[in-house]
């Protein structure tokens, strides 16, 4: 009878303290995958071919390149703050993250002058899960799309998962966010139903139309969170 | 004997299609080969290395309590791999993580482990775990071969089919269950099996 506690003990810290090890040996490794795929991320939306390069090369690339920009409540450039002093908490039903510094809420920002862009975090709901992405655009007119991506989500792979892909995110290039000086943001359509010479519509995925739907709300609300700084600069 | 061990759930007794068990994430990772692969990859370690660790410990384990044991040493190994996986193969890992997370709710794993390795040896319980690994896995190939193939036009990516043949339905769940019902009735009129 007491047998049973006390080997079921052993099990459990037998088992603990290897997962433990495991996961204190392994973090640094993964935190630096985790920082690494988020700068691939970034590059890529402004059309850095992050695959060729080594990952050195990538964090050199950005650290030349992308500067990391803060923008108060009215879309005003404000420079006492870094990026990582930034807290952030995500709306559960909307996936919405919100940035806060001492109880005031701020927005963070990427740009490259080199590529001319301005590269803003999104996220939002697709079906199972909350999607993170980044979105890129022209900073002559603030409304040209250079780019997009997905770094983190919980969608079925080859449905939902499939707005990693290249097909997805290029379809998402030089449309307009901007249509006769409203923001219209992108439309995701139903898969094949798109109009090619439309600016403001991409096809969405087959087999994941709420993904799609997802990825078309997100946009047009994150958009819309930074406008004010589009129409300062524009 | 020891052959038999290994060669049984490879086909008379696949799991998947003759025991009928994991059908859940046989219908989930399988709508592209190279899923499929790394899931059947991490579906043998678990299921190889449960068997083992727990054909060791039969002696001890009591009987009360053996599921708790099996849970704990399953889920210890799947996490391990979780995490393996986000160190070394972080792209994998980021597409599969939550079917590798899944892999502890396989009735085929906890099933062999209470089944087989609480009552035989190391060695046999290796084979069994190795044999029912690669027959779970060989059938969600299988399966993964023709929904990608009809569904995407495409084996691993490269193009076979014009897209105008993609079939969505290969993309969603009853593509799965139709394809899988297929090879079952396929399987079962050759080998004339029929469920008492």
């Amino acid at each position: 009878m007491k047998n049973k506690y006390i080997f079921i003990l052993s099990i459990t810290i037998v088992c603990g303290m290897l997962l433990a090890l495991f996961s204190e040996g392994l973090k640094s490794k993964t935190i630096f995958n985790q920082e690494l795929d988020k700068k691939k991320n970034i590059l890529e939306t402004i059309g850095v071919n992050v695959k060729i390069m080594e990952n050195d090369e990538i964090m050199n690339y950005f650290n030349d390149n992308i500067k990391e920009i803060v923008l108060d409540a009215n879309g005003v450039e404000f420079s006492n703050i870094k990026h990582n002093e930034l807290e952030i908490v995500e709306d559960n039903i909307t996936g919405e993250l919100t940035y806060s510094y001492n109880g005031v809420d701020y927005l963070p920002a990427y740009i490259s002058e080199k590529k001319n862009a301005l590269i803003i975090p999104v996220s939002g709901k697709g079906l199972w899960s909350s999607l993170y992405g980044y979105f890129a655009l022209d900073i002559t007119n603030y409304s040209t799309v250079k780019g997009i991506t997905f770094y983190r989500h919980g969608e079925t792979p080859g449905l939902g998962a499939e707005i990693t892909k290249s097909w997805f995110k290029t379809s998402f290039i030089d449309k307009e966010i901007y249509l006769d000086n409203q923001l219209q943001s992108i439309i995701v359509t139903k898969a094949g139903q798109a109009d090619k010479s439309s600016l403001y519509e991409v096809d969405g995925i087959s087999g994941a139309t709420i993904t799609s739907r997802g990825v078309e709300v997100l946009l047009k609300r994150d958009l819309l969170r930074y406008e004010k700084y589009f129409r300062i600069n524009k | 004997m020891n052959k038999k061990i290994f060669l049984d759930p490879l086909i008379d007794n696949n799991p998947i299609s003759r025991q009928v068990l994991g059908i859940c994430s046989a219908l989930a990772v399988t709508v592209k080969l190279e899923q499929a692969f790394v899931m059947t990859l991490a579906l043998t370690f678990v299921v190889t290395m449960s068997n083992i660790i727990i054909s060791m410990l039969r002696k001890y384990i009591p009987s009360s309590i053996r599921i708790i044991v099996q849970l704990t040493v399953i889920s210890t190994l799947v996490t391990l791999i979780d995490k393996v996986l986000a160190a070394y193969m972080y792209d994998v890992s980021k597409e599969l993580s939550v079917f590798i997370a899944l892999i502890v709710t396989n009735c085929i794993v906890m099933g062999r482990a209470d089944a087989f390795a609480m009552q035989n040896n190391m060695k046999d319980s290796f084979l069994d775990g190795l044999g029912n690994g690669l027959g779970y896995g060989s059938m969600l190939i299988l399966v993964a071969f023709f929904r990608e193939l009809f569904g995407f036009g495409t084996i691993f990516d490269y193009r076979i089919l014009p897209e105008m043949f993609n079939n969505g339905l290969m993309l969603l769940a009853p593509g799965a269950f139709i394809i899988l019902g297929l090879i079952i009735w396929a399987q079962r009129s050759l080998t004339a099996h029929v469920e008492e």
